[in-house]
């Protein structure tokens, strides 16, 4: 009893920090369930006193009036593409910087190493212009463009040091038996490497998902093209945009990664963890 | 329209994996009509060249323009020398935004690596531990703009005549005797800290994890000792886990700091960057679309990279030093 007692602090302190974190996005959601009118005239902690109120109604306006729909659809397609490009052409990078020989190779990785954290900012003016020239300005075409050369040096860094750690017995026996490079990499190295290529998928997702400037700037702020992160920022600043809308567009924002942060725990920390040395 | 992204995402992911699949089948085939050290020499470039072409095109050649624009004008026409970057220092509002940078590296990175500290070594005296660091740890899976969303409520501001809807005004006019709701995000005073507050809320939760996955590395009996040793819990922390720790808190604080450089869509959701919270990157962005001046934009980048140069090098040399030590 004593010791329950001299802890009680502690457990009191944890508790409210930990409450003060879930506060937030649990007030998001409750909201995002009330009518326009309850939101605007009480705070969403009234919600469960009676009479109770709860309505659908926000996200079928914020997907049907408000494009959160096609934006949703636009988020995929932005998003797919740029993350499994970048990861296998530097899966095909990294096997060749685990397991080939090749003058300038060590020169060349550490360019790699050091593009990591260049600020995507440095790269916006020249590719803006160049995308205008080519006329693939506010296309989905320049944004996978731009987000596969951003992803690049992370998924090389992260894949090659993970392909030097297979044994390399394992290669050398194959080889033996007459394996092709081609079979080494599809047969051998993919599958054995899938932890790694799970994180850096969902950390590569969640960069592009999460994503608001490139798709600002690449895009535009075009309706038929713009991604969920735009669409929101577009209903923040437009004024008379009630908070029944804006919590519920942002909620159909975050479902998809709150998905995989439940389902696959351990592959989202890993990945976001593992990401987090790129700029 | 829905329809048509519906049948377009499964065709392009198709196309692409086709492309690139088609490409190794393709150069494979190739190198296999050649004599065989020719093969070796070739293959590994071959491999390379996709890669390559991407860190050169969106990369390497994006940056190297930038500094070259950043001594061109507005229209990227005039060669101006340094006159963008004494414009930066000299211009009220780009000061502001550097000030304000240099405020949200120092507050930042230190309340949130502090942060992330307090909760890691509470949290390990208590059976709860993995559900703390869930909770913490869950505002990485959201968005920065729906952060920006989540926290404008919470900050939101009602005239004293009617009803308190953000909840940070509900609970101070009613703790408060005759307190008055307060424009957490207008007033110059309180805007800034509130926003980096909410940077804080999505990063403590990531400090926590890697700062926790350090402390478990230090062998107990190391601190066991110190305690038989007569050390209280306060000094075995001091003398013992701080220093051990310190090289995992040097990775978490370098992390914070690449964080606060890039701070943007924080910003441009919460304020648009007025009322004197412009950041670098915000101020950067309203130099392209708003004023169209691309030679400014691209000085403010440079700034940027000059200020993420030593990050850089720190980068390679620990990465030197790993490679070394296998």
């Amino acid at each position: 009893m004593p010791r329950l007692m001299r802890r009680l602090p502690l457990h009191f302190l944890l508790i409210a920090i930990c409450l003060v974190w879930i506060m937030p996005t649990t007030g998001l959601l409750v909201s995002s369930f009330r009518p326009a009118s309850a939101v605007a005239t009480s705070g969403w902690w009234t919600a469960f006193q009676s009479p109770m109120d709860f309505t659908l109604e926000n996200y079928e306006q914020v997907l049907s009036r408000r494009n959160m729909d096609i934006s949703f659809l636009n988020s995929l397609m932005i998003t797919i593409p740029a993350t499994v490009l970048p990861i296998m052409l530097a899966a095909y990078a990294a096997f060749a910087f685990a397991w080939m020989r090749f003058p300038g190779r060590d020169v060349l990785f550490t360019l790699v190493v050091g593009l990591l954290i260049v600020p995507l900012q440095m790269t916006l003016v020249p590719l803006l212009k160049l995308f205008n020239a080519l006329g693939i300005s506010g296309t989905f075409l320049a944004i996978w463009l731009a987000h596969t050369g951003f992803g690049l040096p992370f998924a090389i860094y992260l894949l090659r040091n993970f392909f030097a750690q297979l044994p390399r017995e394992m290669f050398e026996a194959a080889s033996l038996d007459g394996a092709s490079a081609f079979t080494l990499f599809y047969r051998l190295t993919l599958p054995t490497s899938m932890p790694a290529i799970a994180s850096l998928a969902i950390f590569q997702f969640m960069w592009v998902w999460n994503d608001l400037l490139a798709a600002l700037i690449f895009l535009g702020g075009r309706r038929a093209v713009a991604p969920m992160t735009v669409t929101i920022s577009n209903l923040v600043s437009s004024q008379g945009e009630g908070w029944q809308l804006l919590t519920s567009a942002a909620f159909i924002s975050m479902l998809l990664p709150l998905a995989i942060y439940f389902s696959m725990q351990r592959y989202f920390v890993n990945g976001i963890l593992t990401g987090s040395i790129k700029g | 329209m829905l329809l048509e992204r519906l049948i377009q995402i499964p065709v392009v992911v198709t196309t692409i994996l086709l492309l690139v699949v088609g490409y190794l089948v393709v150069i494979e085939r190739l190198l296999n009509r050649l004599p065989h050290h020719r093969q070796a020499k070739l293959r590994p470039w071959l491999w390379l060249t996709p890669a390559l072409i991407f860190l050169s095109v969106f990369l390497l050649y994006p940056m190297l323009n930038t500094i070259y624009l950043s001594l061109l004008d507005a229209k990227s026409e005039l060669f101006v020398g340094f006159e963008n970057f004494t414009d930066i220092v000299s211009d009220a509002t780009t000061r502001n935004a550097l000030s304000n940078t240099l405020i949200w590296l120092v507050w930042f990175t230190s309340i949130v690596v502090l942060l992330g500290l307090l909760m890691t070594v509470l949290s390990e005296k208590v059976a709860y531990e993995h559900l703390i660091k869930m909770i913490m740890f869950l505002p990485m899976a959201i968005s920065f703009v729906a952060a920006g969303v989540i926290w404008k409520f919470m900050f939101d501001y009602q005239p004293a005549t009617r009803p308190q809807t953000g909840t940070l005004n509900a609970i101070w006019t009613s703790l408060i005797p005759n307190g008055e709701p307060q424009p957490w995000l207008i007033n110059p005073l309180t805007n800034t800290p509130v926003l980096i507050f909410v940077a804080i809320w999505i990063f403590a939760g990531f400090c926590m994890v890697i700062l926790s996955a350090g402390l478990k590395g230090i062998p107990s009996e190391i601190q066991e000792s110190a305690r038989i040793d007569g050390a209280n819990e306060w000094q075995s922390f001091i003398y013992i886990t701080l220093p051990l720790l310190s090289p995992t808190i040097a990775v978490v604080a370098t992390t914070m700091l690449i964080n606060a450089l890039k701070a943007f869509d924080i910003v441009y959701v919460l304020t648009n960057g007025n009322y004197n919270t412009d950041v670098i990157a915000t101020r950067m962005y309203k130099e392209l679309f708003t004023a169209h001046d691309f030679g400014r934009a691209s000085a403010i980048a440079v700034v940027l990279l000059l200020a993420t140069l030593p990050i850089i090098a720190f980068n390679i040399r620990q990465y030197r030093q790993r490679e070394a030590n296998l």
